[in-house]
């Protein structure tokens, strides 16, 4: 008699822990052929709101760790990437519409870029402060600086690629991410949680929730300790629904249209300016 | 293969601060009235040393050249000893021009097959292998860096590899990013860089000079002093273990001759040399008339300004951290103390107790402040110069300890009642001794720090923000520390003014040593 495989339970990924949503409510992953794979937890407004939370308090731990220290870990998410690709790939392949040859092109760009990212956490600073030469006797300079708990929206596809490239621009500057997963093709970014899970990344620095983004849209405009918006999802009317949470609490909004998320284009550094603040200071000279 | 013999390491026990034998015959202690210290010997501390038997090192190291090890074509070897007890540890190639030549022709071939035309991404990940290897082996790499050159294990461990796997983090991450280090121009190699490097940090000025240049595309032929090749040839063999492209960096060990071959080759683009300002006018000299490219990092004689209104215990540490770091082996060393009067007794009588507080022993002991002076010549240069002083009328006040009957060795050492016109005052000791001066205003703060053809670096000690920044600007010196000293890291460039040469390493202004813009 053949051995009985063990099914996975897909969960969510809040403050480093995996439960399943607090509604008990779940959502079926099906093949691109249509088959049932697994089922998925369904996020709900509570599963949200428990993840801002838990975003919100790690950002101060993430947030004062070095720019070398946040560096090192996201670099360390690359290697656990790179040690466990098969298992990613054989993910995308599976439950999403591209072949193994593509999703594995797929992972090793993650990969990659999760790498140049992390390049970026000691030198952006470099790249878009300033000294500031002011008229008057005083040093006057200007530092970019995270701007707190940022909700990233993720495209259906690539469903592991586009959501590594919208967060490791948000988290390397010291932010706190909720992300909402690819709604048609969730479970690569359930096996990624694993992946981050074992990466020494903080538990809450990224949270990835899995469900239905147009019922998550308006709780996220309305949440008033979320900072920033990073909508990648790419649906115009969803769009406009995160716009409104910039009226709420001044939400910072950036939207990102991508055509091809395999193009070099998406490696923009004016990406991580998106959801950092710029602080000036003034000191006098004088003896 | 040989492991450190236990018996002359027992040897090198922590001396206790009381046992009082005059270190050189020059000592005389200033006398201060007023009530001392006792430190005493009631609070002995337990040898304390890092385990060093479990590193094998090999009795022969050969040249690093087109990714392999290779004997010189001479066939001849020196031996590199250990400063603190002069025992031999193995014996090192030694390379002259022939082998220079084969070194840069490996060199070369990688520069044009590989290494300039793999895009910046990969050349970043072999980069961060390498930061990732130095991490595993920190520890190893430590305790060969201390016994080859007689630095502390608490600084080899704690400051010298932790800026070492820094500096090739950082700069992996540079490599497919260098567009936007040069806004409105494109970033080229400029080729093979020769590169020559002292024995004061021999792992950390290798990572300095390496990583930058690797990251913009250049390949390397690199020679470390004489006398402290072996963690160099350690890092080769991390390069092999990373699977860096053979070729991309060579190692050609040997003497000042064979790092005048590298800098006379016609076919290295770049040169780059850490050492004595010496030295550095004569490579200068060396490419009159070529188009080759040089960075200079030199001598210098730090000024480290303490005025009236600095917080006085924390000005003391980093007065001895600025002269007492790596036995004062330090280009930037805070080796001109300029005291504002007022503060004056209060700061000697605060440094004279502070001094007997340093262990000076077994550089592999974790409680050993002071470790071995590197080699011989550099010991009779700091006699020399120390009774030079003497000579010309300052007194020395020196701990009172007992120094190993082997190895090479000074006690920690300030000068009183030096003027700016004494020797020791204006040449570089390069060693554990502290000239103290004094002024009256800021203005002769600056004069007097300002008053010296070199311009690496300085120290402002002051409670006042508004005054630091002020002195800051009037300082011709290329790093200024504020209420610190000797900090350094891989996001910071470092390099000086006027005489202490020119170029900067670390930081965005670093990786301009390495690119062509076109």
């Amino acid at each position: 008699m053949n051995r009985l495989d063990v099914k996975k339970t897909y969960k969510l990924y809040i403050g480093g822990k995996f439960p399943r949503s607090e509604s008990g409510r779940y959502l079926p992953a099906k093949s691109p052929a249509g088959e049932h794979l697994d089922n998925f937890a369904h996020a709900s407004r509570k599963d949200f709101r428990d993840a801002v939370v838990a975003a919100r308090s790690a950002f101060g731990g993430w947030s004062k760790a070095t720019a070398y220290n946040r560096g090192q870990i996201l670099y360390r998410a690359a290697e656990m990437l790179q040690n466990r690709a098969a298992e990613l790939v054989a993910e995308i392949a599976r439950s999403t519409n591209v072949s193994a040859a593509k999703a594995r092109r797929e992972v090793m760009l993650a990969i990659d870029r999760l790498v140049h990212f992390a390049g970026w956490t000691d030198k952006y600073q470099q790249v878009f402060g300033s000294v500031n030469p002011v008229a008057s006797s005083h040093f006057n300079f200007t530092t970019p600086e995270p701007t707190g708990v940022v909700v990233v929206l993720a495209p259906d596809e690539p469903s592991l690629l586009a959501l590594v490239s919208l967060v490791a621009p948000v988290v390397l500057s010291g932010n706190t991410a909720i992300v909402v997963a690819s709604e048609k093709y969730p479970l690569p970014a359930a096996t990624f949680a694993e992946i981050l899970a074992t990466s020494d990344l903080p538990g809450g620095v990224v949270n990835i929730l899995t469900g239905k983004r147009a019922e998550l849209a308006p709780h996220i405009a309305a949440h008033m300790d979320v900072n920033a918006m990073v909508d990648g999802a790419g649906d115009a009317g969803l769009g406009a629904k995160l716009q409104a949470g910039v009226a709420t609490n001044l939400k910072r909004c950036a939207k990102h249209a991508v055509a091809d998320w395999f193009s070099a284009k998406v490696e923009d550094p004016y990406w991580i300016l998106d959801t950092v603040e710029f602080k000036t200071a003034w000191h006098p000279i004088g003896v | 293969m040989v492991a450190l013999k236990a018996k002359s390491q027992a040897a090198l026990r922590n001396v206790s601060a009381k046992r009082a034998v005059a270190p050189v015959s020059t000592r005389s202690v200033v006398p201060l009235k007023e009530r001392r210290l006792n430190f005493g010997d009631k609070w002995d501390y337990a040898p304390a040393p890092e385990d060093s038997k479990n590193y094998v090192i090999a009795p022969r190291h050969e040249l690093f050249i087109n990714g392999k090890f290779v004997a010189p074509h001479s066939g001849k070897h020196f031996d590199t000893i250990n400063p603190a007890t002069e025992d031999k540890i193995t014996e090192i190639a030694l390379g002259d021009a022939e082998d220079v030549d084969i070194a840069v022709k490996a060199a070369r071939r990688a520069y044009e097959k590989v290494w300039s035309k793999m895009p910046g991404r990969e050349r970043g990940k072999y980069l961060y292998r390498i930061a990732r290897i130095i991490q595993e082996k920190s520890r190893e790499l430590a305790v060969l860096e201390t016994m080859d050159g007689g630095k502390p294990i608490k600084e080899t461990r704690d400051v010298d590899l932790p800026i070492v796997a820094a500096h090739f983090f950082y700069h992996a991450g540079w490599a497919d990013k260098l567009q936007y280090a040069f806004p409105g121009r494109t970033p080229r190699p400029l080729g093979v860089a020769g590169q020559i490097i002292p024995w004061n940090f021999p792992l950390l000025m290798a990572a300095w000079k390496i990583a930058p240049a690797l990251t913009c595309g250049n390949t390397v032929v690199i020679k470390p002093s004489k006398t402290t090749s072996l963690t160099l040839l350690r890092l080769a063999q991390i390069f092999q273990e990373a699977e860096l492209p053979e070729g991309v960096v060579n190692v050609v060990t040997g003497t000042g001759e064979t790092g005048t071959a590298i800098v006379k080759h016609p076919d290295v683009n770049k040169i780059a040399f850490t050492g004595s300002t010496e030295i550095g006018k004569q490579l200068a000299q060396m490419i009159v008339g070529t188009d080759k490219r040089i960075t200079l990092e030199l001598g210098g004689k730090a000024a480290n300004i303490v005025f009236e209104d600095a917080p006085i215990d924390q000005a003391i540490e980093g007065i001895i951290a600025g002269i007492y770091f790596n036995m004062g082996h330090v280009c930037c060393a805070g080796s001109r103390l300029l005291v504002q009067e007022s503060i004056y007794p209060k700061v000697v009588k605060k440094l004279r107790d502070r001094i007997q507080t340093l262990r000076i022993g077994n550089p592999l002991d974790k409680n050993t402040d002071i470790g071995a002076i590197n080699n011989k010549p550099q010991l009779e240069k700091i006699r020399e110069l120390v009774q030079s002083g003497v000579d010309e009328g300052a007194e020395v006040v020196q701990t009172s300890c007992t120094l190993p009957a082997r190895g090479y060795w000074y006690p920690p050492t300030f000068l009183t009642g030096v003027t700016a016109s004494h020797r020791v005052a204006q040449e570089e000791i390069f060693g554990p001794v502290l000239s103290v001066m004094t002024f009256r205003t800021p203005e002769e703060a600056v004069e007097r720090a300002n008053n010296t053809p070199y311009g690496l670096s300085a120290g402002v000690w002051t409670d006042k923000g508004s005054k630091i920044f002020k002195i800051v600007n009037q300082l011709r010196a290329g790093v200024v520390w504020a209420n610190t000293y000797n900090k350094f890291d891989p996001t910071s460039p470092f390099g000086g003014y006027k005489e202490s040469g020119f170029g900067r390493e670390g930081g965005v202004q670093g990786l301009a040593a390495y690119c062509r813009l076109d």
